[in-house]
């Protein structure tokens, strides 16, 4: 089949972007979409154009570097499937299809089709991790994890942080990203010395990136590769406010971290 | 260099090595750590997890990684689970048997006293890895669960749902993480090592490329930490991620490294096969599969009924005919051989003839659809997502593809390369794992060394070494940047008219067809003597547009291939000079009169190290005996 691409060009962080349309012919329904985009790629090196930059590496779902607007939907029309997963059988010939980067203020455009979420790398060192110093750990056995728990965790820790949610939120709010992993760290026996600055840690780092809001629309979880479900932000938000009421120390001082600590900060509640 | 390698084993019991090895070692006081710099390049298991530990341990860090964010390493795809010999389900687990089980799986090129390590380690694994909160499988009592995994009889896999590789991946990640904001480690994202520095005999910097404004650095070190996984790609075709590469470990192997055993690849028996020309990877579906699903195919050639119109008569459970007492759980090796063979045979199924079935029904009927949906439902999701076929109604279609490569730089006991200072973890290195890997080992090797053993050495090397007072302006570092600059810039000018890509995927057909699972001295020659006409014509003909100040996504595959055009040859090289069939690799030559392979112990019960003599030059092969005192020397049998 044939398609005609419009995709979002852009040299650089500075440089202004614009759509280049393009055609693409011989186009079958067992390609995936990025392989589509290989198949353009080979075409435009050998008229001399320069090919489209778009990030992937594991191509199986799972690295989470992938990921670009399709017709205005992160990963395109496929529920649970990031665009490397996506196989053109969901199209049909003479389909227009528009490409565009992740659109969020705090994931810059780098060059066409990726973008930098550096961001997210800065959340979790605010506190996306159990304290466990190598070779500090009891044995494997010596908690135990009811199951339920367990199966939150992992339900959680499936994130694979190629911020789809951000690009969905009309705020480009970074709730779902920050709710998943507060959630599996926090259901955890082993997460409990660390969970109430956890929270507060992770959700003022979320607000010092250039993240909007969450005003529940949900449009996140909709959107979402790995199916995080939008209850994981309700039990963020409890979090937060269980760690609120809960008698604290001087806050730990996280590198980066405001002079505040984040219970304090008044705009923070939703 | 003398032509036996020492590798450095220590004296005494096998079990008591890795405990002298440390008490021998020296160390250094805490407040001395911060004063050395570690560069630790490749944030997969082995990097991640050596760049935390040894910053919690407070040594001054720098971490590189290609990826935009460490946390997408390749590791993080491995699916099946992580072994360790715990013996939670008290089924006659023990260490040793863990190392049994891998010396025989390896095929015995693997040497003892690393694989005891490994077993030894692995219980230390799991304890450090549900600290860190990584969700682990658990049972209603809160207990870790296990399962068995690719030709193991006993239940020592742990494992998180077919996503275990992510889970562990995201636990070294975020400690990783944890030390980047206590500033111990200083992460390096999109910065590709391009060269590695050697100075005064010890390896003291790399060269990075800055991927995104195309700068290039130097970094200088104390000592070098290379993880940066393995070679598959070579194949173009592989399971590897698109961007898994051998530049850090050939560029170190030009400056000297010895490269161990290159010719040993792994080849994955459980991939869904490939569907067309434009094919740019293939996907694993994990082993596990295979302690429930029955593989098959039909007992006619050219049976073109739908799977579900074939009588039981009428297919041939080739696996459990063969091998009554493994049936589908043999290792990955035989697993791989026997499904070309039925494909060769012609009775393949799929397009192309290049596949066979993979059933659940039996388990469907056996366990019902809800307990194989939660054991197994994201690998058929996965399965549905590719084919569109729905695995619940129909059998899967499997092949195998290049999947891990247990050849790597050498390493001795310490994981230290024969260049001083040059420390090689995880995939990277020739590895624990002899001429054959065993389902659940890579995870627990990339941990083991990241973890636990890299921690331990490095400090020791850094005790015992004096170093001189270097910086970037020392003549080598000028000299490395000078040649990765004209490298790079060499390959822009060829201005040709062929894409990067398809030089790789004419390698990768060259050597999958001459150099893969079968082999034989003449398929070899042939492909020894293409190589280097297929090299001359990239470094004449590629077409790579752009400059190179910018993001440049064809630059970068434009250098990678580069070198697995030269890795290439020295893998023929290797697979042509081991005259036997062992692990994974079946040569033509060296079988019994039932067709098995057959390994030559007479002949080369030794690792193969080779030496980069020059451009131009036949590479030197330099040996390392391998002896066998506590597993006997035996023909793997497994019916």
């Amino acid at each position: 089949m044939k398609l005609t691409l419009k995709i979002w060009r852009q040299k650089d962080t500075t440089t202004a972007g614009r759509f280049v349309s393009y055609q693409v012919d011989g186009v079958t329904r067992e390609m995936s979409f990025l392989e589509m985009l290989d198949v353009l790629n080979e075409v435009l090196i050998q008229r001399g154009d320069e090919p489209v930059a778009f990030e992937h590496d594991c191509r199986e779902g799972i690295c989470g570097s992938c990921g670009f607007l399709i017709n205005g939907v992160p990963h395109g029309p496929r529920r649970h499937t990031t665009v490397c997963q996506l196989h053109m059988r969901f199209f049909k010939d003479g389909d227009a299809v528009t490409l565009e980067p992740w659109r969020a203020q705090a994931f810059p455009v780098v060059r066409d089709l990726v973008v930098d979420r550096s961001a997210f790398d800065r959340i979790i060192q605010a506190g996306g991790y159990i304290s466990a110093p190598t070779g500090s750990a009891p044995d494997a056995a010596a908690v135990l994890v009811p199951k339920e728990a367990a199966d939150t965790a992992f339900d959680a820790a499936a994130c694979i942080g190629c911020g789809a949610c951000v690009a969905a939120c009309p705020n480009a709010a970074a709730m779902l990203f920050t709710a998943a992993k507060v959630t599996h760290l926090n259901v955890l026996p082993q997460g409990q010395p660390e969970r109430d600055d956890r929270t507060l840690n992770m959700v003022a780092a979320m607000r010092r990136e250039a993240f909007g809001s969450c005003s529940n629309h949900g449009e996140c979880e909709a959107v979402c590769p790995k199916g995080i479900p939008l209850e994981f932000i309700a039990g963020l938000n409890r979090d937060v406010v269980r760690a609120a009421f809960h008698a604290r120390r001087e806050p730990l001082v996280v590198h980066g971290a405001p002079l505040r600590p984040a219970h304090e900060d008044t705009s923070m509640a939703q | 260099m003398q032509n036996t390698l020492d590798a450095r084993i220590p004296s005494g019991p096998i079990e008591q090595k890795w405990d002298r090895c440390r008490f021998e070692m020296k160390l250094v006081n805490p407040a001395n750590r911060r004063k050395h710099t570690v560069l630790i390049v490749g944030s997969g298991l082995a990097g991640a997890a050596a760049a935390a530990t040894l910053g919690e341990q407070g040594y001054h860090v720098q971490c590189f990684s290609f990826h935009d964010t460490p946390r997408r390493a390749h590791s993080i795809a491995a699916q099946g689970g992580i072994n360790a010999a715990k013996n939670y389900r008290n089924d006659g687990d023990s260490v040793f048997r863990l190392f049994y089980d891998t010396v025989k799986g390896g095929d015995f090129r693997a040497r003892e006293a690393n694989a005891y390590r490994l077993a030894q380690v692995s219980v230390n694994i799991i304890d450090q890895c549900a600290a860190q909160g990584v969700p682990f499988a658990r049972d209603y009592g809160g207990l870790l669960e296990t399962r068995s995994f690719g030709g193991v009889q006993v239940e020592r896999t742990f494992y998180a749902r077919g996503q275990t590789g992510q889970q562990l991946l995201l636990g070294a990640y975020q400690a990783l993480e944890r030390q980047i904001a206590a500033g111990t480690v200083i992460m390096h994202p999109r910065s590709e090592m391009l060269d590695l520095v050697v100075v005064d005999g010890k390896a003291r910097g790399i060269v990075t490329r800055d991927l995104r404004t195309g700068a290039i650095h130097s970094h200088v070190g104390d000592v070098v930490v290379l993880a940066t996984g393995g070679y598959s790609n070579v194949f173009y075709l592989s399971t590897n991620a698109k961007a898994s590469n051998c530049t850090a470990i050939w560029r170190a192997y030009r400056r000297g490294a010895l490269f161990g055993n290159p010719c040993f690849t792994q080849i994955h028996p459980t991939c869904i096969p490939q569907a067309g020309e434009y094919q740019s990877k293939l996907t694993l579906m994990s082993e596990s599969l295979r302690n429930d699903g029955r593989i098959w195919v039909p007992k006619a050639k050219g049976d073109t009924r739908k799977a579900n119109d074939i009588p039981d008569g009428d297919r041939d459970y080739y696996l459990e005919r063969r091998y009554p007492s493994f049936g589908n759980l043999v290792p990955r090796d035989v697993a791989s051989r026997a499904a070309k063979e039925v494909c060769d045979e012609g009775r393949g199924v799929g397009p192309g003839g290049h596949g066979v079935y993979l059933d659940f029904r039996t388990a469907i009927e056996r366990l019902g659809p809800d307990n194989v949906r939660d054991k197994y439902g994201n690998l058929f999701e996965i399965y549905e997502r590719i084919t569109g076929d729905d695995a619940y109604q129909v059998p899967m279609r499997i092949y195998p593809a290049p999947h891990y490569t247990m050849g790597g730089l050498w390493v001795d006991y310490h994981l230290m390369s024969t260049i001083p200072g040059l420390f090689v973890g995880g995939e990277a290195n020739f590895s624990d794992q002899g001429a054959n890997r065993l389902g659940a080992s890579a995870l627990m090797q990339g941990l083991s060394d990241g973890y636990f053993i890299l921690p331990a050495t490095v400090p020791d090397y850094l005790a015992r070494t004096e170093l001189s007072r270097v910086d970037t302006s020392h003549p080598a570092f000028r000299e490395a940047e000078e040649d990765v600059r004209q490298r790079t810039q060499a390959l822009l000018q060829v201005d040709g008219g062929r894409t990067v890509d398809s030089f790789h995927r004419e390698l990768g057909r060259l050597m999958w067809d001459n150099c893969g699972m079968a082999r034989s001295d003449a398929s070899l020659r042939r492909a020894l003597a293409k190589i280097p006409e297929l090299r001359d014509e990239f470094h004449k003909d590629v077409r790579v547009l752009g400059t190179e100040e910018e993001l440049n996504q064809s630059l970068e595959k434009a250098g990678r291939v580069a070198d697995f055009l030269e890795l290439a040859e020295l893998m023929c090289t290797d697979a042509l000079h081991r005259a036997e069939s062992c692990g994974g690799h079946f040569r033509l030559e060296s079988q019994t009169s039932e067709g098995e392979a057959k390994r030559d112990d007479a002949g080369f019960c030794y690792v193969a190290a080779w030496e980069y003599p020059g451009p131009g030059q036949a590479a030197v092969l330099h040996k390392e005996p391998l002896t066998f005192e506590h597993v006997h020397l035996a023909q793997r049998s497994y019916k």
